[in-house]
């Protein structure tokens, strides 16, 4: 899901790269407020492990292999604020020593795989552990979180591809999503196994985060749902309205001039495409919002195997 | 996401920035006029309208002038530059889907490989601390920069460990059960956090113990 340069063009960049400047600063300030000073080596480390665990290759089927993105997994081991800062940091080093990632792409990435993939997965781990409780609850809860975040940061991507008019929204969209409701699967039964490894192991670790989570003020996470809210308006709400010419009125209710949001805000989609194709956006998202019920009923099932009996934390 | 099963536990074909010294007059240049020169560059490229040949082909001569006086292997440079291929392949798909093709994925490839190859000579001319002192001197915040300082200093320490406790399994295990692989593979991922959680508490204590505050 990294996005090269090139891929994106300077609009799309430059809000991105604003977006998410925001958001990290957000996230600097709220660690150094809440982290204790002891943990502050441990980002560096985290952000370290993280990208020596994408490396390591979880076998699928046909000689093909999958690996851990991460981003949910950190927040719930770490907390959400630190899990912004450790994922921005595995980005910025890609970016520039291993060149996965382009440097004026390096916004969306952020906004994509550090806040869209901690943030949300870290606020539905939140939501589904206030429901179900215990270490099953929490196994549940994680590889739920991870499949949405998974969805919802690919989701944003085409939305970012589209804006730049790279790729029509009609055929990104249902791509991205199907391709990564299957990589979501893998990616929640990973964050999952390794979750529940950390907690067998050094039950404290997580304990620890958990006790700083019971003082987190609610600020945070209305900053970041609020920062969050305003990247999918930007980037999917014009296409998800009425698509091929509902940005003008999109553009119209923000208050945008008529003139000025004409090139402003280009048709990403225009009228020659391939009939059926509408019926591919519809269809994806249907085929979403179903899978995201049977990803749930599958994360329940996969927490009453991994964790024999309900153990209270 | 998907790849060929490497052989290892960790595939290790990325690390390949850190393979042996060279110099050359690029090495010498000051680490904040490179940074900034590339910068301009990637910034302009991505902005430029596709028509303007001359210009991405003065970028394209003049990077590959650079990739020459640099000295790095020319195999290494194509190596790095295939990191690129997934998104091409995905757009030039997307294309073949399209009745018109609207966007030129030949120009979107070719401003991608100027880019692409921009940041491969710049990240491979130039030690990581230069490019922390940049950092540090356009105000990047402290914190920041401490994390990715820490982050660059360990990754392959524990990259290291990550591959002795592969090979530590694999020397236990006779056979891999299929069915329990993901679970086998997940608890080294998982140990490797612990591990790096108990090595971030001893690096803690040797800060505070140097006068860090």
């Amino acid at each position: 899901m990294h996005i090269p340069d090139g891929f994106i063009d300077g609009r799309t960049a430059a809000v991105a790269g604003v977006i998410s400047a925001v958001g990290v600063g957000f996230a600097l300030r709220q660690v150094r407020r809440e982290l204790p000073p002891r943990r502050v080596p441990l980002l560096g480390l985290s952000a370290a492990f993280l990208f020596a665990a994408q490396m390591v290759n979880f076998p699928v089927a046909g000689g093909t292999s999958g690996h851990l993105v991460g981003g949910t997994l950190v927040a719930a081991l770490l907390g959400p604020s630190a899990a912004v800062v450790v994922v921005t940091t595995v980005l910025i080093v890609q970016c520039f020593l291993f060149q996965d990632g382009g440097v004026t792409a390096l916004g969306a990435n952020v906004f994509n795989m550090a806040i869209i993939n901690s943030v949300v997965g870290y606020l539905i781990y939140r939501v589904v552990c206030r429901w179900l409780t215990g270490v099953r609850g929490r196994v549940t809860a994680i590889a739920f979180a991870a499949w949405c975040a998974t969805v919802l940061a690919a989701i944003s991507c085409a939305g970012q591809l589209a804006w730049s008019g790279t790729i029509p929204w009609s055929v990104a969209f249902p791509a991205m999503t199907t391709v990564h409701m299957f990589i979501g699967v893998g990616e929640g039964l990973i964050s999952a196994l390794v979750f529940l490894a950390v907690y067998r192991a050094r039950p404290d670790l997580i304990t620890e985060t958990t006790q700083m989570a019971q003082t987190q003020r609610l600020g945070e996470l209305v900053g970041y749902g609020l920062l969050v809210t305003l990247g999918i308006a930007v980037f999917i709400a014009p296409f998800a309205c009425s698509w091929p010419d509902g940005l003008d009125s999109v553009a119209e209710k923000f208050g945008f001039n008529h003139k000025l949001a004409a090139p402003l805000l280009a048709a990403p989609a225009p009228d020659y495409q391939v009939p059926g194709i509408h019926w591919a956006v519809g269809a994806t998202a249907t085929a979403g919002a179903v899978g995201s019920l049977i990803v749930f009923a599958l994360a329940l099932l996969m927490g009453r195997w991994l964790v024999p009996k309900p153990k209270d934390s | 996401m998907a790849g060929a099963q490497a052989k290892g536990l960790v595939s290790v074909h990325l690390i390949h920035h850190f393979h042996g010294r060279h110099e050359s007059p690029i090495h010498r240049l000051p680490a904040a006029l490179k940074l900034g020169l590339a910068l301009v560059i990637i910034v302009a490229t991505v902005l430029a309208p596709i028509q303007w040949r001359g210009w991405f082909l003065g970028v394209a001569g003049l990077l590959v002038l650079m990739a020459i006086v640099s000295r790095l292997p020319p195999f290494f440079l194509f190596r790095r530059l295939l990191a690129l291929s997934p998104f091409v392949l995905g757009v030039v798909l997307v294309n073949a889907y399209q009745p018109a093709g609207r966007v030129n994925w030949l120009g979107v490839a070719f401003k991608s490989v100027l880019c692409l190859l921009t940041v491969i000579l710049v990240s491979n001319t130039t030690p990581f601390s230069q490019i922390l002192r940049v950092l540090k001197s356009i105000r990047v915040p402290a914190l920041l920069i401490t994390t990715i300082a820490l982050m660059h200093r360990y990754l392959f320490v524990l990259m290291d460990e990550a591959e002795r406790m592969r090979r530590a399994r694999a020397s236990r295990t006779f056979t891999r059960g299929r069915r329990f692989h993901w679970r086998a593979l997940a608890t080294v991922v998982g140990q490797l956090f612990i591990r790096a959680s108990e090595r971030a508490e001893r690096i803690y204590d040797a800060m505070c113990a140097r006068g860090w505050k």
